[in-house]
């Protein structure tokens, strides 16, 4: 959003809450094994922290994910995920099986860990393209560039 | 045009409300969607993957290769976003060094 | 026959909001609502199918400790399907979104007769 709402009460209201809702993404995301969530519930709850931050203070926010951070943050979720699932293959196990990685856990737990794992890369991947889509559908016309003589 | 468009609304209405009387009713335990491979799930998804929400050990554990396929297809939709939009990120490789 | 009916009410009220959607899609000229129909067709769908996965007596699929009757549990695997689907759904809408602003930026107008009329000229 080009102009910001920048009111003071939105303002309070909103360093108020953000700390809350992003305690509350991580707890989906590494509560998904015992009740209802997984990465991608944390992963758009994490982007509307952004989006807040955004709303509120405008294209300038000195705080918040800016373009080319959204975009690491997109593509290290997704390398992180098909890395887990190579990292199975050197230990002579199928892709994605995370039964065979060398952890001292027991057989459950190991899958389990593997588990988290993609998870996290998958929150980081929805966050950065969440982020990047409502920053692409925000932005004004690109400027022209003059040609220069 | 449009009334083309009425007799395709048509037509699908009677499909749909032809064909809704073969499916089983709504609640059913043995209908075929509940007996082929969701009881290995249910029974054995604690004991194997240590996960106790069964959605999440078939969605991250069992499936773990469609859950790589939709994320790859969410990362794709934000960049054809990115160049549907003109977006610039970065600095413009046309500034030149400073 | 209403025992039929009420059987299988879930299958018809998925039904009516997907020819809901279609007739949205088919019949409006505003190419945003036409995208705003196709969301409640994606939404139709997934509700039919998470409709399939219920079953009578049965609890939300978290392992309580001590039960392991199969029977106790609903399905899981429609809900692990459609979760991959509503993430398609939000991809195509994210895209389509941006198609309609490079429109509006190039045509001027979402109406799609006038546009019609402005891309033949």
């Amino acid at each position: 959003m080009k102009t910001p709402f920048g009111s003071e009460v939105l303002d309070a209201a909103c360093r108020l809450l953000v700390p809350f809702i992003m305690l509350f993404a991580i707890y989906v995301l590494v509560h998904g094994h015992d009740s209802p969530g997984g990465g991608f519930q944390a992963g758009t709850i994490l982007a509307a922290v952004v989006i807040l931050i955004r709303m509120v203070h405008g294209e300038e926010a000195s705080w918040g994910l800016h373009r080319t951070a959204a975009l690491g943050l997109a593509c290290g979720g997704l390398v992180i995920y098909a890395g887990i699932g190579f990292l199975a293959l050197l230990f002579n196990g199928n892709y994605l099986d995370y039964g065979v990685l060398p952890l001292p856990l027991e057989a459950a737990e190991v899958r389990a860990m593997g588990t988290l794992g993609i998870e996290t890369g998958v929150t980081m991947g929805v966050t950065g393209v969440m982020v990047l889509i409502f920053d692409a559908l925000t932005t004004g016309e690109p400027k022209e560039e003059e040609d220069v003589e | 045009m449009r009334q083309l468009a009425w007799l395709t609304c048509l037509l699908a209405l009677l499909i749909l409300f032809y064909v809704g009387d073969d499916l089983p009713a709504v609640g059913d335990p043995t209908s075929p969607a509940s007996t082929h491979v969701s009881p290995y799930y249910i029974e054995h998804s604690h004991h194997e993957t240590g996960a106790v929400n069964f959605v999440t050990a078939v969605l991250a554990d069992y499936r773990g290769y469609d859950t790589l396929g939709e994320t790859t297809v969410i990362f794709t939709a934000g960049l054809a976003c990115l160049l549907i939009l003109g977006v610039q990120i970065g600095r413009s490789i046309s500034g030149g060094r400073e | 026959m209403w025992s039929d009916v009420l059987g299988h009410l879930n299958y018809w009220l998925a039904a009516l909001l997907l020819l809901i959607g279609l007739h949205g899609m088919l019949l409006r000229n505003n190419l945003i609502k036409k995208l705003m129909a196709m969301n409640v067709l994606q939404v139709a769908v997934i509700m039919f199918f998470i409709s399939l996965a219920v079953k009578r007596g049965a609890t939300a699929p978290i392992e309580v400790h001590g039960v392991t009757a199969v029977a106790a549990y609903i399905n899981p695997l429609p809900h692990a399907l459609m979760l991959t689907a509503i993430v398609v759904g939000v991809s195509t809408t994210g895209v389509a979104l941006a198609l309609l602003v490079r429109i509006y930026r190039h045509y001027g107008t979402l109406e799609e007769s006038e546009l019609l009329e402005r891309m033949a000229e």
